[in-house]
């Protein structure tokens, strides 16, 4: 892990993290390429975002409740906020809001993940565990955050800054990530994995019938 | 696919539009005329003295909603933009594809030969519909031109050669373009294309619907972070928007001219729909534009497959496709630019 100096204006969004982590082409359409398309998970999410989005603190039960707290990481260049910390003591709790249903993968964990080394480094407490809400299940799962993790979020975060700094743009994956990707009509990942129907098209151009 | 939401189009002068909840409100002298849902618009369009409550232009640019501002003839005044957003990486790379030679070569010359091959497909589809057999001739002679100088172009390099050979197909176009007019031929003879200003119906027509269209290519250009002023076929000239104007080049004939000749031929537009002023100048009048808007919006919500997408997409989204296209050329995703031709 490099550790170039701090650079406000060289931050990378928390969020990347997980866009890369799920596909890197994604991540350079909204940060580098700053795409931003509406689907209907987009405006789900949003939905969702803007009854939590207002930032806030509450006691209850002893517990305070952090809505949208603002979060960063000088060592790994990572700035953004927590949609809702949990504090028991002195111990933060990070809960993350999806819009959807619980998904398979780990890529919303790793996000939650980078919002853990964020408090830890924040307040120098031990981040053990944190939560995922899915919104349309009302489930809620609890996430304990391994070393492996913590190595892969560090590892994302290097790559993620790497690519945002060089403006650099992969090419499509075009397989079954693409399917409900909202950014699928910018990305065109089956038209542009298709060369051979450039091609055949760009023949017919010049062919008189 | 990207919905194709309608364009509203307020045309009554002295109307107000405001926001009412989640819907546009169109007052004419106090009383409500109209009331639509916000969300099932992509686009309002004022043509003339037309006002609007600055609430309701906030929500527009807010949710990425063209609000265009047009004089009567369908002339682009304003519109009204956010702040500068999208991609500036893609802007530089326009800028810097419009300043190599052989880059904005190769994508003239891919618009001009789509532009083309959709131009025969008129001409060709025109004589196999006429039982005139003298006119049947005529056009295939010009779609002949046409082949020979799409022929040239594939040879061709430079610029300046792929802009030659546009004008003298233009040319061979418009020459035979009024014989496909099966109505009221008498109205819509057309001597040779002119359009400053247009010197009879015909003209004024094409005139009316290219601009329509035109407005299209803007938005669909602007509407992927693309810098409508800066085009390849066109050059750059201070106020022209090039770019727009490139767009267009591929649709002109199957949007535009196709459905002037639909427009004429099912009597929807007539001489009555015309006016001519003090000089010459030859205009649709009121009643005329309204006629032509409708029947343009109608059209664009015909569906045809698009070959590269190989996907049903509506007419009035192919401008959109098209700039997205494009700029995923420019970013170097793909080869060449590739037009849409239709069959």
């Amino acid at each position: 892990m490099t550790n170039k100096t701090y650079n406000e204006d060289d931050l990378i969004q928390l969020s990347s993290v997980e866009h890369y982590s799920y596909c890197p082409r994604q991540c350079a359409l909204i940060h580098v390429e700053q795409t931003f398309d509406e689907n209907l998970y987009t405006l789900r999410g949003r939905a969702v975002h803007e009854t939590v989005d207002i930032e806030s603190s509450h006691m209850l039960e002893g517990v305070r409740y952090e809505r949208s707290l603002p979060i960063w990481s000088k060592r790994l260049n990572l700035v953004g906020k927590a949609d809702m910390v949990e504090f028991h003591g002195n111990v933060p709790y990070p809960v993350e809001y999806k819009s959807g249903r619980h998904r398979i993968g780990h890529h919303e964990s790793l996000q939650l993940c980078a919002q853990a080394l964020c408090l830890e480094e924040m307040l120098g407490v031990k981040v053990e565990k944190g939560a995922i809400f899915w919104h349309a299940s009302r489930e809620r799962k609890e996430v304990v955050f391994t070393e492996d993790m913590r190595k892969q979020v560090e590892e994302v975060a290097v790559a993620t800054h790497r690519m945002i700094a060089e403006r650099y743009l992969p090419p499509p994956v075009n397989d079954k990530r693409c399917r409900d990707c909202s950014l699928k009509e910018s990305c065109l990942p089956e038209v542009i994995h298709n060369k051979t129907r450039h091609h055949s098209i760009t023949k017919k151009l010049f062919v008189v019938e | 696919m990207k919905q194709l939401l309608n364009t509203l189009y307020v045309m009554t002068q002295g109307a107000y539009l405001t926001l009412d909840h989640e819907t546009v409100k169109v007052e004419v002298e106090g009383k409500t005329q109209l009331q639509v849902p916000l969300h099932h618009l992509g686009a309002i369009f004022t043509m003339g003295n037309v006002m609007m409550s600055p609430f309701l232009m906030h929500r527009c640019t807010e949710n990425g909603k063209a609000v265009v501002f047009l004089n009567m003839n369908g002339q682009f005044l304003a519109r009204v933009v956010g702040k500068t957003t999208g991609n500036v990486l893609l802007r530089q790379a326009q800028y810097v594809a419009a300043s190599d030679a052989n880059k904005a070569a190769s994508i003239a010359k891919n618009i001009v030969a789509a532009k083309l091959q959709n131009s025969r497909q008129i001409l060709l589809r025109g004589a196999r519909e006429i039982e005139n057999t003298g006119i049947e001739a005529g056009l295939r002679q010009a779609a002949t031109s046409l082949s020979d100088a799409l022929i040239n172009l594939k040879k061709s390099g430079t610029i300046d050669e792929t802009r030659g050979l546009e004008g003298i197909s233009a040319n061979a176009y418009f020459q035979v373009f009024d014989t496909m007019v099966k109505e009221n031929r008498e109205t819509f003879i057309m001597k040779s294309r002119n359009r400053r200003p247009p010197r009879d119906p015909m003209n004024a027509l094409l005139s009316f619907i290219y601009t329509l269209l035109l407005n299209d290519c803007v938005s669909a250009a602007e509407g992927v972070g693309l810098d409508p002023q800066v085009g390849f076929l066109h050059a750059i000239r201070p106020g022209r928007p090039s770019l727009g104007l490139d767009l267009m080049e591929e649709l002109r004939s199957i949007l535009a001219d196709r459905l002037a000749l639909t427009l004429i031929n099912l009597k929807q537009i007539t001489e009555k729909d015309f006016e001519e002023r003090e000089g010459g100048a030859v205009y649709l009048n009121e009643g005329g534009r309204k006629a032509v808007v409708v029947a343009y919006q109608k059209r664009k919500q015909d569906e045809f497959t698009h070959p590269l997408l190989e996907e049903k997409v509506p007419f009035g989204l192919i401008p959109h496709v098209q700039a997205r296209l494009l700029a995923r050329h420019l970013r170097g995703d793909m080869e060449e630019y590739i037009p849409v031709l239709y069959s």
